[in-house]
């Protein structure tokens, strides 16, 4: 079991309620970032039409990026991480206005 | 008293002709006197000089002799450009050929009323130009391509991507990867903005390091489409200029500098995070180790950045299911209001701001989450049913034929038509009294 906190930035909190922040607790005795990702798309997107804002063939949509106690996922393992008791995982979407 | 506005350039011409004598004088006195600088930029920029972090003299001497490219002067390059030109960076390009337009002023706050349908890179150099004429200020009223970049990019030696589209995003960064330029880099939307440096001093990372696949064309919003607050994006664009100063003075080096994205939320409390991100990725289509996003790759179109980045399309409906708005007007404007449905499907702060009396509103988004089902419309429009006339209106005739699609083939209403150039159109063409935001 593991509990963490999961940000939606960049405008990606309008598919979860319009909450930034969320305490997700999944009751598994392991679980990586790829499971977060699914767990996040089957159990905290109410509206399934909006989950192609968060994911695409299987993982994060392109433009999002993955941050893990506000590193980049691709330092930390990426999908392989294995998540541990109080980490933050934040993903946020890429803006392009200017 | 009325000064005419020959008048007004011809002294324009003189003050910064007597401003560029008077640094040529200054330039020989200073030559004389042995210092690096002449008195007029001791006066203006000692308050900047005493600061320790901007190494004094020597760090004015290198703003003094460093080119600085900003591209795109709007909402971020608006605050970088005065930023810029006040701290004494010698040498400043602006790239940017659209026109300053009324909707822009309340965030890209370098331009004014009085510019309005000027070029925006020559508004900001008159204004720029103002505030300091001793930097030279270098205007390209043109937009940035495949086929101009390496020729613009090559006399500098610092890029700002003040852009707003992914593909002059990736364009930019590539460009500067093959010239070995370094690339301050940021954007915004809403309340919202990103940070970050590319290519640092050859180091990596680049954009497409970062986004080696590109977003999907229906998940980028645009500034026009999104909105956004203007002190918001300004404050990003203030941090570019902070960024720009540090990369000049050399506070960041080969073995401090860190790859970031800094974050800023302006709403509902200001915040501002910084993450450690990733460095240059050797399978990088530009900067990795066998490169494909070569300068010949890019120069010959190899590289489509308009395949690559996609475009929405919205073309799915026929000729038959689009009106244009004189017809709407003729035919239905003056009709018992009961008689047929107008649907507007603009978001509801957007209909708030104006809409035409008789039209209800419900978004693409809420129409798609309904389903096909007639029901969930009724509870929001009673008496719609399968043999209704609707009739469908956005802000520029996009999302009306999306909904149009949706209202015939999901919900079964088989006579539906779309506005074509939405209400904006009927604005301009019929009733000019509704306001256009």
């Amino acid at each position: 079991m593991v509990t963490v906190k999961v940000e939606f930035l960049g405008g990606l909190d309008v598919v979860f309620g319009k909450q930034r922040v969320h305490k997700v607790r999944i009751d598994e005795p392991s679980v990586n970032a790829k499971r977060l990702i699914s767990y996040i798309a089957e159990e905290m997107i109410t509206n399934k039409k909006d989950i192609n804002v968060f994911l695409e063939e299987g993982t994060v949509r392109p433009g999002i990026l993955t941050l893990i106690n506000d590193t980049d996922w691709e330092l930390e393992g990426g999908e392989d991480y294995v998540l541990e008791d109080g980490d933050v995982v934040s993903f946020t979407s890429t803006l392009h206005g200017g | 008293m009325e000064v005419s506005e020959e008048l007004r350039r011809e002294l324009t011409a003189l003050k910064l002709e007597n401003a560029r004598l008077r640094r040529q004088l200054e330039g020989k006195e200073a030559s004389e006197n042995k210092y690096p600088l002449s008195l007029e930029e001791y006066k203006r920029y000692g308050r900047q000089m005493i600061v320790e972090e901007t190494g004094g003299t020597l760090g004015q001497v290198k703003l003094r002799n460093s080119r600085v490219l900003v591209v795109g002067a709007g909402g971020l390059g608006s605050p970088v450009l005065p930023y810029l030109a006040g701290a004494g960076v010698g040498h400043i390009g602006i790239v940017d050929n659209d026109v300053v337009d009324t909707s822009n002023l309340h965030r890209q706050v370098l331009h004014d009323s009085e510019s309005v349908g000027t070029l925006k890179c020559e508004s900001a150099k008159r204004a720029l130009n103002r505030l300091n004429p001793l930097v030279e200020v270098i205007t390209y009223p043109v937009r940035l391509s495949n086929t101009n970049a390496f020729e613009i990019f090559r006399s500098y030696d610092y890029i700002l991507d003040c852009t707003d589209t992914p593909l002059t995003r990736y364009l930019i960064s590539d460009v500067a990867v093959n010239l070995g330029i370094t690339v301050v880099s940021a954007s915004g939307l809403g309340t919202e903005g990103q940070l970050c440096i590319l290519n640092f001093k050859k180091l990596g990372p680049c954009y497409r390091c970062f986004y080696p696949k590109p977003p999907t064309p229906t998940s980028v919003t645009s500034c026009q489409e999104g909105g956004v607050v203007g002190p918001c994006i300004g404050l990003v664009g203030v941090m570019m200029a902070v960024e720009t100063l540090k990369l000049i003075y050399g506070v960041y080096a080969e073995d401090n500098f860190q790859p970031f994205l800094t974050t800023y939320s302006g709403f509902p409390n200001q915040s501002m995070r910084t993450f450690k991100m990733r460095g240059r990725q050797d399978n990088c289509a530009c900067c990795g180790l066998s490169p494909i996003v070569t300068k010949d790759a890019i120069e010959s179109g190899t590289i489509n950045y308009q395949n690559f980045c996609g475009s929405r399309s919205y073309d799915c409906c026929s000729l038959d299911e689009r009106i244009s708005v004189e017809l709407f007007e003729d035919q239905y404007k003056n009709r018992e209001p009961s008689s047929y449905i107008l649907l507007d499907v603009r978001p509801h702060h957007h209909y708030d701001i104006s809409h035409i009396p008789q039209a209800y509103n419900l978004t693409v988004k809420e129409l798609r989450d309904m389903d096909g089902e007639l029901t969930k419309i009724q509870k929001h429009i009673p008496n719609i049913n399968k043999d209704s006339e609707v009739v469908v209106m956005c802000r520029y005739g996009n999302d009306s034929r999306l909904a149009t699609r949706l209202l015939k083939d999901q919900f079964g209403i088989s006579n539906v038509k779309d506005v074509t150039g939405g209400l904006f159109r009927y604005i301009d063409r019929i009733d000019p009294s509704i306001p256009k935001y």
